[in-house]
């Protein structure tokens, strides 16, 4: 008789995992999960903190906050970062100072561990939120962070 | 009334007056046969769209739904891709048996759409053996299988082949005994007269009790036929690749592709005339509309093969042994206990009838 | 690998693609019939070089190493070689900072075992288990992607704390979360767990003694499902795990639905602990200042984690400057993998996928 009690409760364990698939096909109108993306740009809005990529935000004059200390060259662990700087005489105090003439990052390169902005001791560098960084060419993945012509803020060393 | 077998009958006495004997019955074979190659492709593409939707809506996802509206030419840009492919083949690959395997399923499965009754008349072979045929044909469909996997020169398929023509061939058994249980209310082979029996109610409530059980281990083995979930160890696809079809590529993999959905559809369209009335209504309440009887006998074998594709998204995967145990443990001992009882009740007359 | 074998036996090769093992592991079967004679793992198709990177670098860039070993558990595994650096450096952290690495190194526990359970029931057949488990683990990772930024590879660990604090939003998400997966977990069982064909698949397959599996080294759910009790957060607490109770899921069959049930079991404990932390996280800092270029004095450091995995263990050896001489990680998998032989000879092809399942490996923290 164990036969047929263990059939009988087989098939009830079966129609049990049944009823769960079962629920979601009927309520599967609302509940997909699936975004559609390309069509749903619009409303897309990525989280403050999301990691998509480094820049260097600038103010309405073109200023940005990068005093070329390379704090963030020494903490990346390979090399993303490359500052290209320079002697020059700064106007004010007439004293020789570091400036930047690039900032170039290897998008290519970066794991997005997120140290160079954490060590950067002017906030001259956040995160963007931008994740759409494919290309046709791999050197447009190397970018220059800071805009053609652009200055240092002034009261930044503070 | 427009009846299918009026227009038949039309375009047969057109065809006859206006060419000699022969010709004619040759062109008329050459229609027919053309007529059910196109059901075949159509179904097969539709079938292969729904399965995709149904599949995706038990993940919570949408399925395709972007190629033509709702998804509808899916198929058909696969279909294309599939023919664009080149036809590889293994180098010491036996190349007749190679090419020759994809045949046998197509064929067999034309074979088996030939026999059933879409509505009145609409029949392409109305032998007396109806039942008998089906059966023997699906027999043929494991041939094709094992040249598959046996002359593409490959362990894996090897395997896959050898696994699979085990099972087909155990659960045919249960197959025809649980046809077997309803013939003994019908008394007759031939499919357009079981459809006849069944005006008095479906066979499926005139055999209540034995026709209940019999339903049942006739979906189970009809999943198992047609190598599908939960019986999909021959090409069980996260373990050795994809069983029997893995070297094959292009449109032969299309025809073994095919060929399982058109399999599953003919296994659900056999239980849709044997238990549930082919193209008769409920309560017989359309009768009088001709025609009609099509949408019917499609809206029953599609609700049997969404019970079908509801198997294969929810249940985890047999075993090897565990599936010819419970086919040989199982479901014979209770098939042949059932043939019994349906026997008592057909004798004392305990039938439902209408 | 020996060439000697019988001439009616197949050898078949589970290659290194291949959609049942997790990952590029190759093995090497050697098979009779259905019945499996041998299983030889090959490893090493996605070796790194980690423990020689870490060489070379500083130990706050050594931390986002460890993200990419055992890639599901990313957060426990930064969690301990923070936690050796802050102990050789005899740092005291906040308590809030103790509490918060707990709750979110639970959080990565869940989340591993979501997908775990995903791949089980794929594998075994069931293909939409693979869908409800990721949708679960979707809402873990939106709540790591709104604190720390990332979803897989958090890198939120630094040595001497937290890289910055939590958000505003975090408690909250996290209550929600919880609400939301005591309902589904009934769900699991209700699909995978009480189905009778997974108890077939499954009871009575790939049976593992506590001897073997003490002296293999099996940790985690491996061994705890053996009898063998071995998990680290109770024996060698870290962080706030002194601090709360929870049950040590224990089974002594040893088979593979033994150490299935132990990590349906596990993500029940899980829960439990987070909803004792959650609501009274200590205010505090989040990070103690350490200096911008970390020495650690002379000498060997040791510290073992509790991975969703097993233990996971990382041995310093410094001689004083701001590299380390040596570092080695003992990773869980590779003790649990080299039972593979023991367990599945003599079953068939299908138990030892099921197997390889549950044992849950993850091939990047095998060879690292």
């Amino acid at each position: 008789m164990s036969y047929f009690s263990d059939i009988y409760k087989g098939i009830k364990t079966l129609l049990t995992g049944m009823s769960v698939t079962g629920k979601y096909f009927l309520t599967s109108r609302k509940g997909a999960i699936t975004q559609q993306y390309p069509d749903n740009r619009d409303t897309l809005k990525m989280f403050d903190r999301f990691r998509g990529e480094v820049i260097m935000p600038h103010d309405e004059e073109n200023r940005h906050r990068c005093t070329g200390c390379q704090k963030c060259e020494i903490a990346c662990p390979n090399g993303t970062i490359e500052i290209i700087w320079d002697r020059g005489i700064d106007e004010e105090t007439g004293k020789k100072k570091k400036k930047i003439d690039q900032f170039v990052y290897h998008l290519s390169m970066c794991t997005m561990c997120g140290l160079c902005i954490d060590v950067c001791p002017t906030d001259a560098i956040e995160w963007g939120q931008n994740f759409e960084n494919s290309v046709y060419d791999r050197t447009a993945l190397t970018r220059v962070l800071n805009k053609p012509g652009s200055k240092l803020m002034p009261g930044v060393e503070d | 009334m427009i009846r299918a077998l009026s227009i038949t009958k039309g375009i047969h006495d057109w065809l006859f007056s206006i060419m000699s004997e022969n010709a004619a019955h040759l062109v008329e074979m050459i229609l027919i046969a053309l007529v059910y190659l196109a059901i075949f492709a159509i179904a097969g593409l539709f079938l292969v769209l729904i399965e995709r939707r149904v599949a995706a809506w038990f993940q919570l996802r949408i399925g395709p739904n972007r190629v033509g509206f709702q998804g509808l030419l899916q198929t058909m840009a696969d279909a294309l891709k599939l023919l664009s492919k080149e036809l590889t083949g293994t180098e010491k690959a036996d190349k007749f048996l190679y090419n020759l395997a994809p045949y046998f399923v197509i064929i067999t499965a034309l074979m088996a759409l030939a026999v059933i009754p879409f509505t009145q008349d609409f029949h392409a072979f109305d032998i007396n053996i109806g039942i008998l045929f089906l059966i023997a044909i699906s027999s043929i469909g494991v041939i094709g299988i094992l040249l598959g996997g046996w002359s593409s020169n490959n362990k894996f398929a090897l395997i896959g082949a050898m696994r699979s023509g085990v099972q087909t061939i155990s659960y045919e058994l249960s197959i025809g005994l649980s046809l077997l249980t309803m013939i003994l209310i019908t008394g007759t082979l031939q499919l357009s007269e079981i459809v006849e029996v069944q005006k008095n109610g479906w066979l499926i409530v005139q055999g209540h009790i034995p026709a209940i059980i019999a339903f049942m281990i006739y979906m189970i083995a009809g999943t198992a036929e047609t190598n599908r979930a939960p019986f999909d160890m021959a090409e069980a696809e996260s373990e050795l690749g994809a069983g029997f079809h893995t070297e094959y590529s292009g449109m032969k993999f299309a025809y073994f592709f095919l060929a399982e959905f058109i399999n599953m559809f003919i296994i659900a369209a056999i239980a849709t005339t044997v238990f549930f009335g082919a193209w008769l209504s409920p309560f017989g309440i359309t009768e009088s509309i001709p025609l009609l009887g099509v949408f019917w006998f499609l809206a029953k074998a599609m609700v049997l093969v969404f019970l079908m594709m509801w198997f294969r998204w929810t249940f985890p995967r047999l075993r090897v042994d565990q599936l010819l145990t419970l086919e040989w443990k199982y479901l014979l001992p209770l098939n042949l206990m059932n043939i019994v009882i349906m026997a008592l009740i057909v004798w004392q007359n305990l039938t439902i009838q209408f | 690998m020996e060439t000697n074998f019988k001439s009616e036996e197949y050898f078949i090769n589970m290659g290194p693609q291949h959609p049942a093992t997790h990952g590029v592991l190759r093995l090497l079967l050697t098979i009779d019939g259905e019945i499996i004679k041998k299983v030889e793992p090959d490893l090493g198709y996605i070796h790194r070089s980690i423990e020689k990177m870490c060489e070379r670098d500083s130990y706050q860039q050594i931390v986002h190493l460890t993200d990419r070993m055992d890639y599901l558990s990313s957060n426990i595994n930064n969690e301990a070689v923070c936690l050796t650096v802050e102990n050789a450096l005899e740092i005291e952290v906040p308590n809030r900072v103790k509490v918060i690495r707990t709750i979110i190194g639970e959080l990565t526990r869940i989340s591993s075992h979501c997908l775990w359970w995903g791949v089980m029931g794929m594998d075994v057949g069931a293909l939409t288990t693979y869908f409800y488990g990721f949708r679960d683990r979707e809402l873990i990772n939106d709540i790591f992607e709104e604190t720390c930024g990332a979803r897989l590879t958090m890198n939120y660990n630094v040595p001497g704390g937290l890289m910055f604090d939590i958000h505003p939003n975090f408690i909250k998400r996290v209550k929600d979360f919880i609400i939301h997966f005591k309902t589904k977990l009934p769900e699991y069982d209700r699909l995978l767990t009480n189905n009778v064909i997974f108890h077939k698949r499954t009871k009575g397959v790939g049976i593992l003694t506590k001897e073997d599996a003490i002296s293999f080294g099996a940790s985690g759910p491996v061994g705890r499902a053996s009898g063998y009790s071995c998990d680290v957060r109770k024996h060698h607490p870290y962080s706030a795990l002194d601090k709360v109770t929870f049950n040590e899921a224990l089974k002594t069959e040893g088979d593979t639905f033994a150490r299935y049930e132990v990590r349906i079991q596990e993500m029940w404990e899980s829960m439990s602990i987070i909803e004792q932390l959650i609501d009274n996280i200590p205010e505090g800092e989040h990070r103690v200042a350490t200096n911008a270029v970390i020495k650690l004095p002379k000498g060997e450091f040791y510290q073992r984690v509790e991975t969703a995995r097993g233990e996971l263990g990382v041995y310093i050896i410094s001689t004083g400057t701001k590299n380390p001489y040596r570092l080695k990680f003992r990773s869980p998998g590779f003790s649990n993998l080299s039972l593979l032989n023991h367990i599945a000879v003599g079953g068939k092809i299908g138990d030892l996928v099921a197997t390889m399942a549950t044992l849950d490996l993850v091939i990047p923290d095998i060879d690292r």
